[in-house]
């Protein structure tokens, strides 16, 4: 199908005013020529324009062409001026936030990963989403120290050089906070994919597999039912892993896209517990105990529990099932133009691999079938994106993973059915983006 | 034919393997590191160390180190959550909370949630208070778990909670009966309880929209143009203006982010802001009121840096600062100089 070529517009001062939005919506050339005028001289200025469309009476061409700019014309800076690269300062804008209001104290709250701005499956280690429980420390590797003991047959102490000694394997995971989406179980409560499904990262995790170290000690494989994983940190945090899991995949890492953890990631040693919500990856991880009960610490019995309809709570709630999201465009933006409009989004599920992402405009009216970019790994991100055409009109727009267990993502209305609106936790409904005609995006919900 | 025994014998190849890789790294644990470590408390108690506290004693320790996150009354929301409250004498008797159920309770207080009262010794034990964490004695933490169960109407004001009297009040605890392990979000194979269909064409209802964020909130989150690349097919909307009025990208070239102070970012680093506020009082005063208290004192700057370092109590309350010996010397120099500036 012959498609115009995506165009991007900038005016003078990096904006439109509502006029030029609808003028440019409207596909009114004449627009194009007056800014294009206008452009005229200003270094500042740059308009895209197809091939072969130059208007009459315009300048020769692009300033940004025409004219000489700052970098082509002096002296580069030199190798290593920054020992640890930066982002472009152009990049300022894609920050993790804390969302205003949702926690009272700074070191027991939350940052949210700008997902609108990402582009694949790798979250960048500093843009990554924290959660601290008592905020976050800076561990003296030499002098950390695991412990695995418990139903073993000899407890040891593992140094940090002892542990990068073993077989270690690289794995590709997503971490989502199991309160990711939770500020919406009732209605609509933030603006932007940020602080709707920003507790949501995905990283190349090595280290060493927790059932290494667990045979090393001689698990007693009889009665050990669960392991007990603690962080070194002052909230002391301590999940129940149980035993079918921590055999699996769960590995004990050290390494983050290809260096150490970051401290708020818990350098130099952290659990990963892949498909399972983000409290149980302990971080500044210190010791592994095998028991045959499971421990009901503080983060499964008083938070991190699912409150039903009938006022019970699901205690040790750990899957995160399959869900999805589209990060562009989401709320909080705008559409600059019609036409082409590249639709893309995140999926994943906690029980295995994505095995298509569906997308619909008409607020689930009709869907159709997404691509999946490759790679397509178990219990880690999935980029997926579907070619629009935006015609200035209202849509709504939505994504619905189903992964290879064949669990489709379902409806906020159907979830509700099951779960009401209390649980906070494991909100993995379908999210719907509204497309206004002024090309503005906003987080709303069906009925 | 493929025998059924070779991927067996592999998986023991493999895992012999791993178990030979790892021989002769690390090295046993001794039994004073164990003790040092293991501290955790099992909902059957196993792991609970001897000791005994009562609510008088509770109450001593709960005013000087816990009330100022969780209130007199364990009942504040200003820092954390209620502990205390919307249990009744009937849940007590179920052990089952009524007000879970329906929407007539606001908030979930820990003792309308907990369902196993070794919950509250371990995490006690291992991290409280909030500041200071490890600092409480055995005994200091039967002492207070003893006042947080007196003030939720669990245990009598003349009760000695110790290893053996805890047994009794896991059996009155309001919500004991509350919790259910059964679905499927825990167990590897667990079935999920929500079954969607992937419905293709003429899905569902005529969609019609029940939830927007309100205009007052608009902007609530901070100018969302300036959470947005400003380039590429999108722009972050202007939040600064109504809906209508929107216009894209940021205001300025896009570099524009205003780099906060030197002393703002090393005291957020330090952890300062966990109790002070720029502005506002919070656990501890604020900086502007710092500022005015020590204004034209020569001495202020050694002086607080020593305070800072050392840890004070009784300068603004009774709320101690705990030492604070993470912050290297030179940035308390710079934080307390900032401070005294006028934190700006």
């Amino acid at each position: 199908m012959p498609s115009k070529s995506a165009r991007i517009l900038r005016a003078p001062e990096n904006f439109l005013t509502q006029e030029q939005i609808t003028e440019v919506s409207a596909g009114r050339r004449s627009f194009l020529r007056r800014a294009f005028l206008a452009a005229g001289g200003i270094a500042a200025g740059a308009v895209a324009v197809r091939a072969g469309a130059a208007p009459v009476g315009a300048p020769a061409g692009d300033p940004a062409i025409l004219e000489r700019q700052p970098w082509n014309t002096s002296l580069g800076k030199p190798v290593a001026a920054r020992g640890y690269g930066l982002p472009s300062p152009y990049e300022a804008n894609l920050q993790r936030r804390e969302s205003p209001g949702l926690t009272r104290v700074n070191a027991a709250s939350v940052s949210f990963a700008p997902l609108q701005g990402l582009f694949g499956i790798i979250t960048p280690s500093g843009l990554h989403f924290e959660r601290h429980h008592q905020g976050w420390q800076d561990v003296d590797p030499a002098k950390h120290r695991l412990m695995v003991h418990g139903l073993v047959r000899q407890a040891k102490v593992y140094t940090m050089d002892d542990l990068m000694r073993l077989p270690s394997v690289s794995r590709i995971h997503f971490i989502e906070c199991g309160a990711n989406t939770g500020m919406e179980w009732g209605n609509v409560a933030v603006p932007t994919v940020q602080y709707t499904h920003g507790m949501l990262s995905c990283s190349e995790f090595t280290g060493v597999r927790l059932s290494t170290l667990l045979d090393d000690c001689g698990l007693d494989r009889a009665k050990g039912r669960y392991v007990l994983a603690e962080g070194a940190d002052g909230s002391g945090m301590t999940r129940t892993v149980a035993i079918d899991r921590a055999l699996d995949d769960v590995l004990v890492a050290w390494g983050q896209n290809g260096e150490m953890l970051r401290p708020e990631n818990g350098y130099p040693l952290r659990l990963v517990v892949p498909g399972v919500q983000g409290v149980s990856w302990v971080k500044w991880l210190r010791r592994i105990e095998v028991g045959d009960q499971p421990w009901a610490t503080k983060d499964e019995a008083i938070h991190y529990v699912d409150l039903m309809p009938d006022g019970r709570h699901r205690q040790y709630t750990s899957i995160q099932e399959a869900k999805s999201v589209i990060t562009t465009p989401s709320g909080g933006q705008v559409l600059v133009e019609q036409g082409a409009c590249e639709v893309t989004g995140l999926a994943w599920s906690g029980r295995g691999k994505i095995k298509r992402v569906d997308v619909s405009f008409d607020g689930g009216r009709s869907w159709t079938p997404a691509r999946l970019e490759t790679p397509v790994l178990s219990k880690a991100l999935t980029r997926f994106s579907v070619s629009w055409r935006w015609d200035g009109r209202a849509a709504l727009l939505q994504s619905r993973a189903v992964d290879d267990t064949g669990y489709v993502q379902p409806t906020t209305r159907l979830l509700r059915e099951v779960r009401g609106t209390r649980s906070i936790y494991h909100n993995n409904a379908i999210q719907t983006w509204r497309v206004d005609p002024n090309g503005e995006v906003s987080n709303v919900q069906l009925a | 034919m493929c025998s059924w025994r070779e991927p067996l014998v592999l998986a023991a190849l493999l895992a012999a393997g791993a178990a030979q890789a790892a021989e002769g790294v690390g090295r046993p644990a001794t039994p004073a590191e164990l003790r040092a470590w293991d501290i955790d408390v099992r909902p059957d108690f196993q792991g609970l160390p001897r000791g005994s506290g009562s609510v008088l004693r509770g109450q001593e320790l709960w005013d000087a180190k816990c009330a100022s996150c969780h209130g007199t009354f364990g009942e504040s929301n200003e820092v954390f959550t209620p502990l205390v409250g919307g249990t009744t004498a009937e849940d007590q008797a179920r052990g089952r909370v009524a007000a879970l159920t329906g929407n007539g309770h606001p908030q979930r207080t820990t003792l309308m949630k907990v369902a196993t009262v070794s919950t509250l010794f371990d995490y006690i034990r291992r991290a409280m208070p909030w500041d200071a964490p490890r600092s409480l004695s055995d005994d200091d933490t039967y002492a207070v778990l003893a006042y947080l169960l007196n003030l939720g109407d669990v245990v009598p004001s003349d009760f000695v909670l110790d290893q053996d009297s805890i047994r009794a009040v896991q059996q009155r605890l309001p919500n004991r009966n509350g919790m259910t392990r059964a679905h499927g979000l825990w167990d590897v194979k667990g079935k999920p309880d929500v079954r969607a269909v992937a419905c293709m064409k003429d899905c569902g209802p005529e969609p019609r929209v029940a939830s927007t964020l309100p205009d007052f909130a608009r902007n609530a989150h901070g100018n969302l143009a300036e959470q947005n690349r400003t380039f590429g097919p999108v722009r972050g909307a202007d939040t600064t203006r109504p809906a209508g009025a929107a216009r894209t990208g940021a205001p300025a070239a896009a570099p524009a982010a205003v780099k906060p102070a030197a002393g703002l970012t090393l005291a957020r680093a330090s952890g300062c802001l966990a109790c002070h506020d720029v502005e506002a009082k919070r656990l501890g005063p604020s900086f502007r009121d710092l500022k005015a208290r020590y204004a034209g004192d020569a001495a202020a700057a050694a002086k607080l840096a020593a305070r800072v370092r050392g840890g004070s109590q009784g300068a603004w309350g009774p709320v101690p600062m705990p030492p604070q010996r993470q912050v290297a010397e030179g940035d308390v120099d710079t934080i307390v100089k900032w401070v005294l500036e006028g934190a700006r």
